[in-house]
């Protein structure tokens, strides 16, 4: 897709990269314990026998995280592993009960599948990339610790205990920074029109290990880096920027890159080492006992099937057909909610192309002005389409409609009520405006002159003038058939 | 001794049902009775309150004539592996000294349920890691049985269910919970002339019962006789979703099935356990054994089990690697022991507190099982393992095709002496040889008495049966027990 090099002193240098994406699965309950997944709550005020890992506690598999991992692996068209396994994964931390996690290493859920990427989504013409997923496994996640609660111990919460995570392994396909952006916005994209993760990188919902290594263009594959938990596509490309550097200053001077595991420090701008390989745990991998293998039938299967929406490739496609410019079926279908606050309009009986039109104007102007997401948009798609309804039955004009919206965004009154209020039908009345275009050229005879010798553009002028004294309100085909009639 | 403290389950379950005498009367003379055999140190923590507030339920639900349960009156035994709300729950460890758990392990509450009471936890091998009951932080249980050579060295109760064995023979209580991983419930009942099956993988749940090896671990009754087993093992199976390795299967009513005419039966007579040197009043035995069944009815076919001789290698491998992975949680940071020496950090004090917490056969074992699973070890010990535990349930598969059941002796020697075997980690886990192989292909497995050895100790038969065949087993044990004669008792010397 993207040349990306970096020119060190030896010439250029091409750089690798792998994520491993940890994404929470959207689900009331965690992995193998009834206890709700709810962010923010009060520490240790989600934590079951079973998360704290209290003596003869065991896990049950909650099918729904499943579901939704077979759902995601499906969104990306991986191979669906019909028989799969949990292993454990053994390490002592704190805020780790059972003395491991489990995971599923040597028999994962999910197996290869791909995902198309564009470097800007925005963009019809920006260039496509396909990068291959290796395997989708679900897995349990820690409890947190907090250093900052006393001054000599540390304190554990065990909320996130158990919490359901999806691992999306990417292959070594991805060779920028912006190619690593957009693979993670596209991911973060499918799984939010599939629902099987929130996607929200700030409250740690969506988080990415990244593997980095350089080499010449070409030649053999480097050693490789792993920067763990980096919580933000803006952190990752910072990191990935910086660590592909590193390596090739320190190949450049002689040195060799160690394999380790490092941490992204966003104020510093750098990574840094955690550990290295010899430090590295042996995880004593092996299936977990109290666990039967999952076995998938086709039941389930089809099940996940029908229950996958319209992914945002697909959707993209069909807004094409439907009529509406490249550009805006693109812009439209990049973000889930995006897509779905369209959808809403359209199902309201709004023209496709009206409607996406003045959605990407109109409400993303406003929005914008506003500092708010579209979720957060004080006008709703029904109340957009009441709107939009009035300008396309005539009974407004566009014009109108643009103070109409102003006044929506400010009071939440609903359109229709607005217009009757203030009067701002439009208005049909040929003698009215014949009227008001004989006051306007009497008073512009200099200007009528210019146009009749033939200078076209001043048309406008007569449409600007006739509109501003019908305030708005006459309908723009009638001044204009009246005004072309009148001028000659 | 009280009368009523002579009664087993079935004979105090009737007596209570037809008021011959009241609940609360049996509650008492047990609880006497145990608090009087503190020489045994067959309990580490003694509840005779709940003994009897589970009587007086039964008596008051019996006098306002509301149908009683299946042990409804019967005191018994909880191994201290389940947890049970309320009152301590160590697994014999220092490391879970003083721990109450808030919780009741299915298989406990299914007993409470069914009318049962509880007379107090018994001793056993730490994390049920032993095989004579010396593996305990709370000192070792002694058998009641001694030599008939007038020695009064104390003998092993067996193990790892060694309190509950040594309470049953000592009349302490007429039943008593057992778990087995690698023979815990058997050789323990072969050791003191008791009988106790260890159901089909998955029968019991192992929910609230404190984990040694989850794929082997199984929960069983302990008791003086066949009946009595088969009513107490129908209160504590049944399928509990906590459990995902639990079978989601009706629980057979294995007391009414009870028949000991064994007309049709095959019984299998695996030659690779007539190990070379085997003991002379074993082999002795097995040959009874094999006599009552015939009698029984029963025919009796030759059959080989190929791999047995690596199922004790491949079990203390399997096992083990469970283990050390199971005990991970026990790591001092929220319940059980914590040491924390000073200016100690988090590394420091997982290895303070799992020194201090954890016994040498416990530390062993760990050591063991985080070594067969360290990379570069896993495919050579634990995938090796695994394939050994493949071939030996399919010895046991292949076998069902000419038998329906296969009898061998239960343990290869009878109770040795305390202090005996402990030096030798080996030679103690030979006492697993015949009954690790059930345990591995997941069977149903039973001891029952077979006789006395030359020194008055009792030895026992072992019957196990094809995979939920719990019945056939039952009824063979059964049939062994009508024709054995076995009335031995151990003598009251504490």
């Amino acid at each position: 897709m993207s040349e990306y090099r970096i020119q060190g002193n030896t010439g250029a240098w091409e750089v690798v990269i792998g994520l491993e994406v940890h994404a929470q699965i959207t689900s009331e309950s965690k992995l193998f314990s009834g206890s709700s997944t709810g962010f923010g709550a009060e520490p240790n005020s989600h934590v079951s026998l079973v998360d704290a890992a209290m003596p003869g506690m065991l896990p049950v598999p909650n099918r729904e995280c499943l579901r939704q991992a077979v759902r995601t692996g499906m969104a990306i068209n991986a191979q669906i592993n019909r028989w799969s396994r949990f292993d454990r994964k053994n390490y002592f931390y704190a805020d780790l009960p059972q003395g491991y996690q489990i995971s599923q290493l040597y028999h994962p859920i999910v197996g290869e599948g791909e995902i198309e990427v564009t470097l800007n989504e925005k963009d019809p013409d920006s260039p496509t990339k396909k990068i291959g997923i290796e395997r989708i496994h679900v897995e349990q996640d820690a409890g947190k610790l907090m250093h900052d609660q006393h001054p000599t111990m540390s304190f554990v919460d065990l909320n996130r205990s158990g919490v359901a995570l999806m691992e999306i392994v990417s292959r070594p396909d991805i060779s920028s920074p912006q190619e690593a952006g957009a693979y993670l916005k596209k991911l973060r994209s499918i799984l939010r029109y599939v629902g099987s993760c929130d996607g929200n990188m700030e409250q740690g919902s969506m988080r990415a290990d990244v593997n980095v290594s350089v080499r010449k263009p070409g030649g053999e594959l480097g050693t490789r880096t792993e920067t763990k938990n980096v919580n933000s596509i803006r952190f990752m490309m910072q990191a990935i920027e910086y660590e592909a550097q590193r390596q090739v200053d320190l190949i450049e001077s002689g040195g060799a890159v160690v394999q380790e595991t490092r941490l992204f420090d966003p104020n510093k701008m750098e990574t840094r080492s955690m550990r290295s390989k010899e430090d590295a745990h042996d995880y004593r991998y092996f299936p977990d006992p109290d666990l039967l293998p999952v076995e998938l039938d086709d039941a389930f299967l089809e099940e996940c099937r029908v229950s996958l929406p319209e992914l945002p490739d697909a959707k993209r496609a069909r807004y094409e057909a439907m009529g509406l410019t490249a550009y805006n079926a693109a812009v439209l279908t990049a973000e889930a909610e995006t897509a779905f606050w369209f959808e809403d309009l359209l199902a309201q009986g709004v023209d496709a192309k009206q409607g996406s039109n003045w959605l990407m104007s109109e409400l993303f102007g406003a929005l914008n002005k506003m500092g708010k997401t579209l979720d957060e948009s004080p006008v709703n798609p029904k109340q957009a389409a009441e709107l939009l309804g009035l300008v396309a039955d005539g009974t407004i004009s566009g014009s109108i409609a643009k103070q109409v919206f102003e006044i929506m965004l400010e009071t939440g009154q609903g359109a229709s009520a607005i217009v009757e209020e203030k009067g701002l039908k439009q208005t049909n009345d040929t003698g009215a405006i014949e009227a008001e275009i004989a006051k306007i050229m009497a008073a512009n005879e200099d200007k009528v002159a210019e146009y009749r010798s033939g200078k076209d553009k001043l048309f406008g002028f007569f449409v600007g003038q006739t509109m501003k004294a019908m305030q708005g309100k006459a309908n723009p085909q009638i001044i204009n058939d009246l005004l072309k009639k009148a001028l000659g | 001794m009280s009368e009523l403290t002579k009664l087993g389950v079935a004979a105090i379950r009737d007596g209570v049902a037809k008021g011959d005498f009241k609940a609360v009367e049996v509650a008492e003379a047990l609880n006497a009775r145990v608090s009087a055999a503190k020489a045994l140190n067959a309990f580490i923590v003694e509840t005779p309150e709940k003994a009897i507030e589970a009587a007086q339920a039964v008596d008051v639900d019996r006098a306002a004539g509301k149908p009683l349960g299946k042990m409804a009156g019967v005191p018994i035994g909880m191994k201290d592996l389940f947890c049970t709300e309320g009152v301590q729950t160590t697994a014999a460890s220092h490391i879970l000294e003083g721990f109450v758990p808030t919780y009741e392990s299915t298989v406990s509450a299914n007993l409470w349920k069914a009318g049962a009471g509880m007379l107090g936890k018994l001793n056993l091998d730490q994390f049920a890691m032993g095989s004579s009951n010396e593996t305990s932080y709370f000192g070792n249980v002694i058998s009641p049985w001694r030599r008939n050579d007038g020695s009064t060295a104390a003998l092993a109760p067996g193990g790892s269910s060694g309190g509950s064995s040594s309470a049953i023979a000592a009349r302490l209580c007429p039943a008593a919970t057992g778990t087995d991983t690698g023979g815990s419930i058997r050789q323990p009942a072969a050791f003191v002339g008791i009988s106790g099956i260890k159901p089909t993988y998955g029968r019991c749940s192992r929910w609230g019962v404190v984990a040694f090896a989850s794929s082997l671990d199984q929960a069983g009754p302990m008791a003086r006789d066949v009946r009595d087993c088969a009513i107490m093992l129908e209160a504590m199976a049944g399928f509990d979703p906590k459990d995902s390795t639990s079978l989601d299967l009706p629980v057979p009513t294995w007391e009414a099935g009870l028949n000991s005419d064994l007309k049709g039966k095959r019984i299998g007579i695996p030659k690779e356990y007539r190990l070379d040197g085997i003991d002379e009043d074993i082999a002795k035995m097995w040959d009874n054994g094999i006599a009552w069944l015939k009698d029984a009815g029963a025919e009796i076919v030759d059959i080989s089990l190929p791999h047995t001789k690596y199922a004790l290698p491949a079990y203390y491998i399997i096992a083990p690697a469970e283990a050390s992975s199971n005990l991970a949680r026990y790591d001092g940071v929220r319940f059980g022991l914590r040491d924390l020496p000073e200016g100690a950090g988090l590394q420091d004090m997982y290895a303070a507190t799992r020194a201090a917490g954890f016994g040498e056969e416990v530390r062993r074992r760990i050591m063991i099982g985080t070594y067969v699973l360290s990379a570069g070890f896993y495919d050579a010990y634990y995938t090796q393992a695994q394939k050994v535990r493949a071939l030996i349930a399919r010895d046991f598969d292949n076998a069902w095709a000419s038998c329906d059941l296969i009898l061998a002796p239960t343990a290869p020697s009878a109770a040795f002496g305390l202090g005996e075997k402990n030096a030798d980690p080996l030679s103690m886990y030979l006492n697993d040889v015949f009954a690790v192989p059930a345990s591995l292909a997941g069977l149903p497995a039973m001891s029952v008495p077979g006789g006395l050895d030359k020194q008055g100790l009792p030895l026992g038969l072992q019957i196990i049966g094809k995979a939920l065949d719990e019945q056939a087993v039952l009824n063979a044990g059964l049939a062994i027990e009508q024709r054995s004669g076995f009335t031995a008792e151990a003598g009251e010397w504490w």
